[in-house]
């Protein structure tokens, strides 16, 4: 098959995603007042509670607020592969799954396709935060807005395999409220988002390893560093790898003969 | 020349449910043939497998002799299909909708619009093109599903109980565009349903019951062998319906 059959294809999946996007302008406002409400609120309180030392890619004290919005750009990048997700298992459910399904090109590239066209829908929403979190005095450097690109591209790829590859696990779209919540929130919480990992390895050293081995704080980590144009390759192959594993498990779990499709009789 | 759609001896199961059991079923171009089965018999299933949306366990399913496994890219260029459920996107217009369909078969902008103005124009719907596809009607849905399905010109058009909750207006409309496809080229067509009047004498039917092919031939040649008046009696006989 000829290269420009797949860029054509390619091509629309991304535009039609960023139609729903744009079409669903709720969808936009509510991925920004989700981590607003954080940064807004939570750090506002908890600033005085939770001092953070100097710890890299800083270079002196930050306040709390500076040291959530990596955390929240992760969050806004993991709601919105759980939500293509749940798209995708909606429209399993609703049948528009079968159009993309039933094309002739290779079926790994199809969802590859749209997990990109999450992916440019997440950065989107990722900027827009971080032109209002400036306003709480969130700069980053500038070259930092540019650096930050490859881990969101990455870090997009990773979590939203990780949600296809539960869509393709769920049955119902019901069941998938539930995986949201053994899901979101303890990648959210047991990760580096909202606190350091060293204060954690204070508190309770298991915690500590299952923070430490979380996607997540792969993706948080990976967002922090390059938001401060550094490198932190412990954090960057990490995340590489998680993302490898869950596009594998992902391309199996839609696979017509191996995968979960099968075995639900591809409901 | 090859048949459109050539199915041998495939069996299916779900865990131990048997859902198709030895199922063969040719259909050479240019024909329309209905499968005819109540719910539940396996239809879907085996529109299923056609489309490979997931694999046959068992037998081999070719199109245009291109296996669906095997050759699962050739195959897929061969089909068109209208699932049961509607999978239009609701937010887009039905332009974008068809563009969309282009794009996952790889046409290119210029040609796409081409082929949709020409399609759209064949359902005579071509005010609604930029509507929303959620202001449609359901039988205006259905054709906007028809003119998608045929966008990348198919040989072989699969419709899975396409006109399943629509007014009798509608159904009578879409029945009539389909075959007259039929007769103007070599596009082969499988229309399942369980609506046995939407079969007319000198067509072609294959029953399906239980995931078993009961019957299968003109419509006139299942009639007489079943010993009926017509088509719905024979339909009840072999499948067992008392009436």
């Amino acid at each position: 098959m000829k290269l420009i059959i797949y860029f054509r294809c390619f091509k629309g999946i991304v535009l039609r995603e960023a139609l729903r996007f744009v079409h669903q302008k709720e969808r936009f406002f509510s991925a920004l007042v989700r981590p607003l409400v954080w940064l807004g609120i939570f750090a506002a309180g908890f600033r005085s509670v939770l001092g953070v030392a100097i710890i890299p890619p800083y270079e002196t004290y930050i306040p709390y607020e500076v040291y959530i919005a990596p955390g929240l750009i992760a969050m806004i990048q993991l709601f919105n592969g759980m939500q293509s997700s749940l798209s995708m298992v909606y429209d399993r459910e609703m049948g528009s799954m079968k159009t993309m399904l039933v094309s002739p090109i290779p079926r790994w590239f199809l969802l590859c396709s749209k997990l990109f066209a999450g992916v440019f829908v997440s950065i989107l929403q990722v900027y827009a935060f971080l032109i209002i979190a400036s306003l709480w005095g969130i700069i980053p450097p500038i070259s930092g807005y540019i650096t930050i690109l490859p881990a969101l591209v990455v870090s997009g790829l990773m979590l939203g395999a990780l949600g296809m590859f539960l869509s393709s696990a769920i049955k119902q779209l019901e069941n998938f409220a539930g995986v949201m919540n053994f899901v979101i929130f303890p990648m959210f919480f047991a990760s580096s988002a909202l606190y350091p990992l060293w204060k954690i390895e204070e508190t309770s050293e298991w915690l500590y390893y299952v923070c430490f081995y979380n996607p997540f704080t792969y993706a948080v980590e990976s967002i922090r560093f390059s938001l401060y144009s550094q490198i932190n390759f412990e954090y960057g192959i990490g995340i590489i790898v998680f993302t490898i594993i869950f596009l594998f498990l992902s391309i199996i779990g839609y696979d017509p003969g191996r995968g979960n499709l099968q075995k639900k009789g591809g409901k | 020349m090859h048949a459109a759609l050539e199915i041998k001896n495939v069996t299916h199961k779900f865990g131990e449910f048997k859902a198709l059991d030895k199922v063969s079923i040719i259909i050479n171009p240019g024909d329309f043939t209905v499968l005819l089965g109540l719910n539940g018999a396996g239809k879907t299933t085996l529109y299923s497998l056609i489309t490979r949306l997931y694999n046959n366990n068992t037998g081999s399913i070719k199109i245009h002799n291109f296996n669906v496994r095997e050759n699962s890219s050739n195959a897929l260029k061969n089909i068109g299909v209208v699932f049961q459920q509607p999978t239009l996107d609701l937010d887009l217009s039905v332009e974008e909708n068809l563009h969309y369909h282009s794009a996952l078969h790889g046409i290119s902008k210029v040609d796409a619009s081409l082929r949709i103005s020409e399609e759209i124009g064949r359902i005579e719907l071509n005010e609604k093109l930029k509507s929303k596809v959620r202001s449609l009607s359901g039988g205006q849905r259905r054709r906007v599903e028809i003119a998608r399905s045929l966008l990348h010109r198919p040989k072989l058009l699969l419709l899975d109980e396409p006109t399943v909750g629509l007014d009798i207006g509608s159904r009578q409309m879409i029945l009539k565009h389909v075959k007259s496809l039929c007769k103007k080229g070599d596009l082969a067509v499988l229309w399942a349903t369980h609506l046995i009047d939407e079969i007319d004498k000198g067509e072609k039917v294959v029953i399906i019951h239980d995931g078993k092919i009961i019957e299968s031939g003109d419509v006139s040649k299942v009639i007489k062998k079943t010993k009926q008046k017509n088509i719905r009696e024979a339909f009840n006989k072999l499948v067992g319906i008392k009436t």
